[in-house]
This record gives C-alpha cells, structure tokens and sequence, in this order.
C-alpha cells in the first residue's frame, strides 16, 4: 500500500508531467487563458489518463511483451516495437469511444468537455504516461495509479498556469514579452517551485 | 539549385525559420524542445529525427490526399506517422543506443508532436508531394534552429561542455567556470524559450501579440479641464 501512495505522490508532484517532462505543453501553453476552460481540460485529461493507462497495460503484458503471447502456446515473439502504433491506437480509440458514451449518458459533461475530447488524442500527456508505464515496467496496480496521479498532476498544473495568466493579463508587460514570451516565463518559474517537492523522501 | 528549388518551394523552406517559426509563433512541439535540450547531442539526434519524420510523413500523406476520406483522415495520419517513428525508433535503438536511451519516451513522443500532425493537416492535405516535402524539411529545421539555441545555452553553461568537448575549464577540475546547475534543470529551458521568444519578437514587431488590456498613460497636471 506505502509504494503505491508513493508512487502517487511522486506521478501528482514530484514527477508532475506538465512541469517536469513538459508533456502536454502545446495545450498547455494554448487552453490556459481561463480558469474554467483548463480546469474542463485537466478534467477531461485525467478521465482519459485513468482509463488508457491501464488499458494500455493489460495489451502490452498480453500481447505485446517478450514472450508475453505464450499464453496462445507462441513463444519467442517480441512485438514490444508495435507498443507505440498499439498505444496510439489504443489512445485514438478509447477517446472516441469515450466521447460517444458521454453524448449517450452523460449529454450534461459531454456539452462541458465536447471541444476537448478529440484534442486529447494529440495530447503528448497522454501517449507519454503509457510510454512511461511501458519504460518503468509497472504491474496493473501501478499503473492504475500512475495513470490517476499523473492525470491529476497535469489537470493541478494547467488549472494554477490558468490561475496565474487570468492575473497576468492586467500587468504591464514588455511588447515583445507579451502573451506566449511571458507564458514561457511564468511556467518555468512554475516549475521551479515544482522541484521543490524533488527533495521529499517518502 | 534554381531549376528544383522554385520560388513557391524556397518560400516554404525559409519561411519557418524565423518568420513563421513553429515554436516561437504557431507554438507546435513545443514539449520536446524542452525536454531534450539538456544536452547538444540529444538535440540534435531529435532534430534530425523530427525533421525527417516531418517531411517523409508530410511527403506521404500529400501524395494520397485525393484518397483519404474526411472523417477518418485524423486516423489514417496517425497511422502514417506512428510507423515512421517506429522505424526511427528502432533504428536509433541498433545504431545510437546510448541516445537512444538518453532520449527515452521523447522518440515515440514524436507522433503526438504537433509539428507533424499540424503541418500534415495545414499543408500536406492541401498541396502536392515535392513542395509539402519541402515544407516538412523547412518546419523541421525551423524547430531544430530553436532545440540548437536552447542546447547551446542550456550545455555550456551548465555543465561548461559543449558536444562533450570542454568550453569552459570547470572550477573543481582547477579551472575557472563554476557551472550553473540551474541550467540543467527543466526551468531553465522555459526561461531560454522565453527569451528566445522576446528577442525575435523585439526583432520582428509584426509578431508581437496584441494585450488584452491597453495601460492607459494617465498625465497628471492637465487633469480637470481641457
């Protein structure tokens, strides 16, 4: 139970993917003008990352694996390079799947998330926390929880980016500094308060 | 050079440099040009990756645009553009393993790039192969002017190196550079980007963007009559 709380604290914080790995940095830097605009986008993002993250763990373990489809008595198949095509794949399908079962039974969250469903699929967040589950070898459990703290790292991260710039937009800035320079700025000092949790041990 | 290279193809090469530059004005792509710039030869391994992908995929899916059905065009360029990366994937992974490993996730992170995905959707699913070739190549090294900058800032003043060769004698080796750590951690390649974005845009003025709120100068000493 501790290493999964740590690895959570770690995916929200420590390794936040927005402000660590700069995943997701074009939506990011182009969704965060309003508070209620990102916080619908970080929301959407964490749904989608909670469900393909796992999702994308059971085919790479099943199917794509060394060895992994000994299971139908084949051996000695490596398919793990197809893991990019599968997880794109994976990724395109389920959003699309996703967007049709919210316009059936949730038409309320549909019409409040609709613009940022399809965006998703491009969302570099996304593809990068399968590839890292993929790279850190995580079981289903892991990865169940890599994909919540990640999720929820990201929808935090663009949520305060929001915060800040519906401040900033009444500051007398530099004409050259203005809207993405001071963006930029603003993100990494973002990030430098990030680092801080780097130093907590649990 | 003058009979391949007509006016129309020129134009789409140059003008991503600076003028239309994907990082700096669309912001496309931005994520990997952050994530890898700790270091020269990761950049350039990356820029050389994403430059390619960019004009072979923008190559291909130009020369079946005619083909493509509308609604599920998103898909069939998705599917272009994985396999493309897949190559470049394994074969950095039989011929640079050491970058390879270096460069982690931020490979296969190409697909999602919006570089590749914009440029095919703006230019490649409206114009022929050769000049959305050239397109591709022309976003590409507009992209990897700023992964090289970013680089260079980013290696020699924070580890005093530049390719591996020393720049800078580093103080704990007797020399006279103490390095900045600061430039190795991910904040630092927000603030080059940022500056980077200040001085093309002081340069070219036409790019800067417009406030949102106008500063009114208020002049104090005329106020009340007029």
């Amino acid at each position: 139970m501790e290493a999964y709380i740590s690895l959570f604290v770690k995916a929200v914080f420590i390794e936040n993917l927005a402000l660590s790995f700069f995943l997701g940095m074009c939506t990011f830097i182009a969704v965060s003008k309003k508070i209620s605009t990102a916080m619908g986008l970080g929301i959407a993002v964490m749904v989608v990352q909670t469900i393909t993250v796992p999702a994308n763990n059971i085919i790479y373990h099943t199917l794509l694996k060394e060895d992994a489809l000994s299971w139908m008595g084949i051996t000695g198949v490596d398919l793990s390079f197809l893991a990019l095509l599968s997880c794109i794949g994976m990724i395109a399908a389920l959003v699309q799947i996703l967007e049709m079962i919210l316009d059936k039974f949730f038409p309320a969250l549909y019409h409040a998330l609709g613009v940022f469903l399809p965006l998703i699929t491009v969302n570099c967040a996304i593809l990068g926390g399968s590839l890292f589950m993929i790279e850190r070898d995580y079981n289903f459990g892991e990865s169940v929880t890599y994909g919540v703290g990640s999720g929820l790292g990201w929808a935090l991260a663009i949520t305060v980016m929001a915060g800040v710039r519906e401040k900033l937009k009444y500051s007398d800035i530099p004409a050259g500094l203005q809207g993405l320079g001071i963006t930029f700025i603003t993100a990494g000092l973002m990030s430098l308060g990030f680092m801080a949790f780097s130093g907590i041990q649990l | 050079m003058s009979e391949i290279l007509n006016d129309e193809t020129k134009k789409v090469l140059t003008t991503p440099l600076v003028n239309d530059n994907p990082i700096t004005l669309q912001v496309l792509g931005i994520c990997s040009a952050l994530a890898v710039t700790s270091q020269m030869s990761t950049s350039l391994i990356m820029a050389l990756a994403l430059t390619l992908v960019t004009a072979f995929s923008s190559a291909a899916i130009s020369s079946i645009r005619n083909h493509i059905p509308g609604s599920i065009r998103i898909i069939v360029q998705m599917t272009i553009i994985a396999s493309l990366v897949i190559v470049v994937d394994q074969v950095l992974k039989a011929f640079a393993y050491e970058i390879s490993k270096q460069l982690s996730v931020f490979v296969g992170l190409i697909i999602t790039n919006c570089i590749v995905m914009g440029r095919a959707e703006a230019y490649a699913m409206k114009n022929p192969p050769l000049e959305s070739f050239m397109d591709g190549i022309g976003n590409g090294l507009g992209y990897s002017l700023i992964l090289i900058i970013v680089a260079f800032f980013r290696e020699t003043l924070g580890s005093g190196k530049l390719l591996g060769f020393e720049v800078f004698p580093l103080a704990k080796d007797g020399g006279w550079y103490d390095p900045n750590g600061l430039m190795l951690l991910p904040p630092s390649a927000f603030f080059i980007i940022g500056l980077i974005i200040w001085s093309v845009r002081q340069w070219k003025p036409n790019q800067v963007e417009q406030a949102d709120f106008k500063i009114l100068s208020i002049s104090h000493g005329e106020g009340g009559h007029h």
